[in-house]
């Protein structure tokens, strides 16, 4: 069993919801990434969702986009993300997922890419552009390494597409939450809250289901976890958090806004 | 060697879907238009309509004798797609996807642009149709492409700078997809190159391909044959597509050519075919140009349509297939080509097109007196007279 899927074994025992944090590797810079890393698991972050930088991320919003930048800036790469990783795995075991473009992984080769990050530590992939349709190799590969593959659903996917993404999907699902961009949304209109319905309809408790895109308080996280998500995944947020944060800061804001977080994820079903 | 309509998008190993899943039902309800309209007698009526009474179609393949005679090689044909309405040959794709954008009840296009042609294609076609355009563009396009920015805002259509990234129109690609992942539902999304997730690449060559038809057709009443070589400059590659693909299985030589820019050996060019690899970008597998990690580089050309780090993912095809042979043309040499057109012709050619010329020149010189050479003049160059004044004002002082 992966770690994705033991750690939400676990979670399920305790009736518990996950967390699901992203940050981008390599911003604001190597040391800054581990010092999230550490809040992020202090503050009860179930899971991680490390970026590899890419230049033409299409379905990222403004945020991301330029935490991406910076990090290509400063002269991110698959060798220092590789690097971190490792340094990240001698911290904690907590579970990593990458999230990066279909491009990095073609240009350097699937089997090439995906068992060095295997090799450092990661244990799923999420890549936004890799539609099921073209996946075919990749999901080779990734078998191949033992790496959770976790796809992408939306609010406008049919029911028969959903049951084939899920088939092809393992750790979990992700179910984007809006028709847009990844970045911070005000509230959230009914069609999500269907989206979310639909999904666990279809899914049936074979393959936990993750919420993202736009969510970034706890008002929001209680809100969708209320609406029956298993999981929910904040990653604007906090890159914003990141931003505005002097280095030293960094552990200690990220590990304070984590934990309310968390805490969201917490409620009692009636 | 002709691919029809590609099995699951692919030429070859070329082209394909990789989009986020937000956009997959958009592609397959345009499929699904597309497939249902671009046969149907009404349709085509109403878009050969528009390409008549509108756009000026037929264009004339016009005998250029004097450049002929200059050079003293094959007889040079100029297919004028420069005298379209609009000034380029973008305007047969935009009418098309516009016709099937009203059939398909959106009422909101976006479009991205580079150099601003299709962009101005796109406002046309939409003021023509009663439908409400936006269009975006790379900033530092919009710097160097004043004229159309005003033209299009002219035209009703609205123009979103982007800031992001290299600034051009790989980045205007990118956030154009990123309002059609938040608009889906009703806004179409006319994209202006051979490019992007099935089935645009198809789509965009079928609308240009009455390029190709019409060179067979008039050279054919001249010739009695089909030209013996044709060039076509390519930055996605649509006027180069619609060029080649009605004559693919003819005896005709097929040149596309890129931006050399300052040199295939420095940093700064766009020839994305014959400097790139292999890769993932804007929905497509084709070649690219990137860097070692597979990040997509800056690209350089004096034509703005031509700075572009992809291309068209069936001209990938045709380059491997080795049916198209793709060449590359540098900044200096446009703009050589650029004032000779003008100067024995009388015609001012885009920089863009003016990639094709400088190689058909160089071609031409090298064939007999009876074969013949077609050239796309994909646009025309009132638009590129600053920068090309700018280039010789700079490479003048330069070499004082």
């Amino acid at each position: 069993m992966s770690r994705i899927q033991d750690k939400f074994r676990k979670l399920r025992a305790n009736k518990q919801k996950a967390l699901i944090s992203y940050i981008v590797a390599g911003y604001p810079n190597e040391q800054g990434t581990i010092s999230s890393v550490r809040g992020l698991v202090k503050g009860g972050t179930d899971i991680i969702e490390l970026g590899l930088p890419f230049s033409d991320p299409l379905a990222d919003g403004p945020v991301i986009q330029n935490a991406s930048f910076e990090a290509l800036k400063k002269g991110m790469s698959f060798n220092k993300f590789i690097k971190i990783v490792r340094r990240i795995r001698k911290e904690t075991d907590i579970p990593l997922v990458l999230m990066t473009y279909s491009n990095l992984l073609y240009h350097r080769g699937y089997n090439k890419f995906l068992s060095a990050i295997k090799d450092a530590g990661i244990d799923g992939l999420i890549l936004p552009d890799m539609a099921i349709d073209e996946a075919k190799e990749f999901l080779l590969e990734a078998r191949k390494n033992n790496l959770d593959t976790i796809f992408l659903i939306s609010p406008n996917t049919l029911p028969e597409r959903i049951k084939k993404i899920a088939d092809a999907s393992s750790g979990f699902l992700y179910l984007v939450s809006v028709f847009g961009t990844t970045g911070v949304q005000r509230k959230f209109e009914d069609y999500t809250l269907h989206a979310i319905k639909a999904a666990k309809n279809i899914v049936s408790g074979k393959i936990p289901l993750a919420v993202g895109f736009g969510v970034s308080s706890p008002e929001q996280v209680k809100f969708i976890i209320q609406n029956g998500a298993d999981a929910i995944i904040v990653g604007s947020a906090f890159l914003r958090l990141i931003e505005k944060t002097p280095q030293p800061k960094i552990e200690e804001k990220i590990r304070s806004f984590a934990s309310d977080l968390k805490k969201a994820t917490i409620y009692n079903k009636k | 060697m002709k691919i029809g309509y590609p099995k699951n998008g692919k030429f070859g190993e070329f082209g394909g879907r990789y989009i986020p899943e937000t956009l997959v039902p958009a592609v397959e309800e345009l499929e699904e238009a597309y497939l249902k309209y671009k046969n149907d007698p009404g349709f085509k009526k109403e878009l050969e309509y528009y390409l008549t009474q509108y756009a000026g179609r037929p264009t004339p393949l016009y005998y250029a004798k004097n450049l002929t005679e200059s050079i003293g090689g094959a007889k040079i044909y100029l297919k004028r797609e420069d005298l379209l309405h609009g000034g380029a040959h973008k305007i047969n794709n935009t009418l098309g996807q516009a016709l099937l954008a009203k059939r398909m009840k959106k009422k909101r296009i976006i479009a991205e642009t580079g150099a601003g042609q299709h962009g101005v294609a796109t406002a046309m076609a939409c003021a023509a149709l009663g439908l409400q355009s936006e269009v975006y563009m790379g900033y530092k396009d919009t710097q160097r492409q004043k004229l159309n920015v005003f033209r299009m805002k002219l035209l009703g259509s609205q123009v979103h700078e982007v800031k992001e990234g290299t600034q051009t129109l790989k980045d205007a690609i990118n956030e154009a997809i990123r309002d059609w992942i938040t608009n889906v539902k009703t806004t179409y999304y006319l994209l202006g190159s051979a490019v992007g997730p099935h089935p645009y690449p198809v789509m965009v060559r079928d609308f240009q391909s009455v390029i190709g038809k019409e060179i067979q057709e008039q050279m054919k009443k001249l010739r009695k044959k089909s030209p013996d070589a044709v060039v076509a400059c390519v930055g996605g590659g649509s006027n180069a597509i619609g060029t080649f693909y009605p004559l693919i299985d003819e005896d005709t030589e097929m040149f596309g050519i890129e931006a050399g820019g300052l040199g295939i050996k420095t940093e700064h060019h766009s020839a994305t075919l014959a400097a790139g690899s292999k890769g993932i970008l804007h929905g497509m597998l084709t070649y690219l140009l990137q860097d070692k990690e597979g990040q997509i580089l800056d690209t350089h050309s004096i034509a703005a349509g031509l700075d572009y780090p992809g291309v068209g993912p069936e001209h990938s095809y045709l380059k491997d297939s080795k049916r198209v042979r793709y060449e590359t043309v540098s900044d200096k040499e446009a703009v050589q080509a650029f004032i000779t057109l003008a100067k024995y012709e009388g015609i001012i050619p885009a920089l863009e097109s003016s990639h094709a010329v400088a190689h058909a020149i160089k071609k031409a010189k090298k064939m007999s007196k009876n074969e013949t050479i077609v050239i796309t003049l994909s646009g025309r160059g009132d638009k590129d007279v600053e920068v090309v004044q700018r280039y010789l004002d700079k490479n003048v002082k330069n070499s004082r």
